[in-house]
């Protein structure tokens, strides 16, 4: 405080304790003492001789240009900046002290007390001026709200990195029930839900059901590691010969599905099946023992007949399945009026030569299907049945 | 009780005796993961039996595993929030030891289910506190230890010569003494009002 002041020392000492953020201003606007919290947020400018609004701006109310105008805000909530430290929020209240208190009433009315405080500025405030708690009056509940927005800041951390436990731990419960745990393949469940989606988008898709042929007998002779061995490579060897996003999933125990999204031509379906089972008929070995086997394909299109149900679409994959095994082993059939492909480029091997029966077979078991919807039980089998080699 | 203070508890034990110790304890008491979910509430029965475990297994006493629990609190940077929210209790360690009778609301307001039990402070005379800590929980488990060392590692954190004494306990609460010999007996460590992660 500077001396001659409209205040008296006991009054000024008080002030600079309970409110260490005041300012007084003299009769003519210019400050003439502040509390040291103020002056240390100022520093290195000289507060006490500056004129107050020359060194605070109102932000509120506004347009207080001339100290009449800030003398009638006596009582008034004020909001207010330092023109020089512009981002710091203050808020305030202003109290005109009575002509004549002290030695300095004089002229038109006696000196003024600006009390203030940061607002919502307050973090920033007490990081960027090094401010402790010390420099807040004691009633002052700035360092409480640090206190407390540091609390919830470490709870909301702690919240956020259960969250993200929480997400993993969902994520990979959901993984777990739509994988296969042997073969690491999509599992039955996962893939009928991305079937259903195909079929709601309306996409255009190939489905083949495959079925591994003489795996049966490698379960039975070998006993179950070497079964376990074999579904594994031949997991691994069909994901090899897909694209990425197409999907396999294990549907029984020596079946598989098949979705490749986007795949609309008989003729490359016929390819991706003669690759898978290529793929599937490359021997197996433990280190000690070789297996061997085959798979059977039926596939259908999703463009061939629109409008089918997920249930519908896998009947027509499976009656192709059905037709295919029934033609031997190691073929492929496509569920479609159309031919899979050009006619076989072999000549009906001895699987073929069992095709009248089997296909009489075929057309017994699904009435409807168009593989079956042929009398001529040699030409489906010529036709349209081909040695995946 | 909360999941908070098994962590606690956790973090203590593998910083301090490692990890397959650790997993021994728990494995050996039966306790899962679960029980050390911070955010979640927990059976005040595990706490008290981990303590127990531990104990048993360093072939130490209760009392003084839980007061090196206290000081790893607030000593440890890896539990730095701990000690910054306990500087704000007071700007030195006499106002400190005042803000201490509001430390279960403090707590409370950090997180809304961490339950600490009551504590006064009386004044014995000149730089003399008595600290009473009300009696342990149903598990039995006791706050006054803990307290003890993290008033030791406080003490340090102000730069304060402290002398202080478990005075014992009965049915009610726990007595700590604490004698403040030099309040500015050493520099202590820094502290900044704004300086935690709550700071943009």
């Amino acid at each position: 405080m500077t001396g001659g002041a409209p205040l008296t020392r006991a009054q000024a000492v008080m002030l600079d304790r309970f409110c260490p953020m005041h300012v007084v201003i003299g009769p003519t606007g210019h400050v003439i003492g502040c509390g040291p919290t103020l002056a240390r947020i100022v520093a290195p400018r000289a507060v006490a001789g500056a004129r107050f609004l020359e060194l605070f701006e109102l932000t509120r109310p506004r347009a207080v240009q001339d100290m009449a105008t800030l003398r009638a805000l006596d009582g008034a909530r004020l909001r207010l900046r330092l023109r020089a430290r512009p981002r710091y929020a203050l808020k305030g209240q202003l109290s005109v002290l009575p002509p004549g208190d002290g030695d300095g009433g004089m002229m038109d009315g006696g000196a003024m007390v600006v009390d203030l405080a940061f607002g919502m500025s307050v973090v920033e405030a007490v990081r960027d001026f090094g401010l402790s708690g010390g420099d807040f009056a004691v009633t002052d509940l700035a360092t409480e709200m640090l206190y407390l927005l540091e609390a919830k800041t470490v709870a909301m951390e702690e919240s956020r990195r259960l969250n993200r436990r929480l997400e993993d731990a969902r994520h990979a419960a959901q993984e777990q029930a739509m994988t296969d745990t042997l073969t690491g393949l999509r599992n039955r469940r996962a893939f009928d839900a991305l079937l259903a989606r195909a079929v709601q988008a309306g996409d255009r898709f190939a489905l083949l059901h495959l079925d591994l042929d003489f795996f049966k007998q490698v379960n039975d002779t070998h006993g179950h590691a070497a079964g376990d061995l074999v579904l594994r490579a031949a997991a691994r060897r069909m994901l090899s010969v897909v694209r990425a996003h197409d999907v396999i999933a294990r549907v029984g125990g020596d079946e598989f599905a098949v979705l490749l999204p986007g795949i609309d031509s008989a003729g490359t379906v016929s390819r991706v099946a003669r690759r898978l089972i290529a793929a599937l008929e490359e021997p197996v070995t433990d280190g000690a023992q070789c297996f061997r086997i085959s798979a059977s394909i039926g596939a259908t299109l999703s463009r061939d007949r629109p409008g089918r149900t997920p249930a519908a679409i896998l009947e027509g994959a499976d009656r192709a399945l059905y037709a295919a095994k029934a033609a031997g082993r190691g073929r492929h059939r496509l569920d479609a009026g159309q031919a899979a492909g050009p006619a076989a480029r072999d000549a009906p091997g001895p699987a073929g030569t069992a095709e009248p029966g089997a296909a009489a077979q075929a057309r017994a078991a699904v009435p409807h299907g168009p593989v079956a919807t042929e009398a001529e039980g040699a030409r489906v089998a010529q036709g349209v049945a081909m040695r995946s080699r | 009780m909360n999941g908070l203070i098994n962590r606690a508890i956790e973090c203590f034990a593998r910083d301090s005796y490692g990890d397959p110790l650790w997993q021994e304890v728990t494995t050996a008491l039966g306790i899962g993961e679960r029980a050390f979910e911070p955010l979640m509430p927990c059976d005040p029965g595990v706490t008290a039996r981990l303590v127990d475990g531990l104990a048993t297994r360093l072939a130490r006493a209760k009392a003084d595993l839980l007061e090196d629990l206290g000081t790893y609190l607030v000593a440890q940077p890896r539990s730095e929030a701990v000690r910054r929210l306990l500087r704000f209790g007071g700007v030195d360690f006499a106002e400190f030891l005042e803000s201490l009778e509001d430390l279960p609301d403090r707590a409370r307001l950090a997180m809304a289910e961490l339950d600490l039990p009551a504590i006064a402070l009386h004044m014995q005379g000149a730089g003399v506190f008595r600290v009473e800590i009300a009696g342990a929980d149903d598990a039995g488990l006791r706050f006054g230890p803990v307290l003890l060392g993290m008033l030791r590692a406080m003490a340090d954190d102000y730069g304060a010569l402290v002398l202080l004494e478990y005075r014992g306990r009965d049915a009610g609460r726990e007595i700590i003494e604490v004698h403040l010999l030099d309040a500015a007996f050493a520099d202590g460590r820094a502290f900044a009002l704004a300086g935690g992660r709550a700071a943009p």
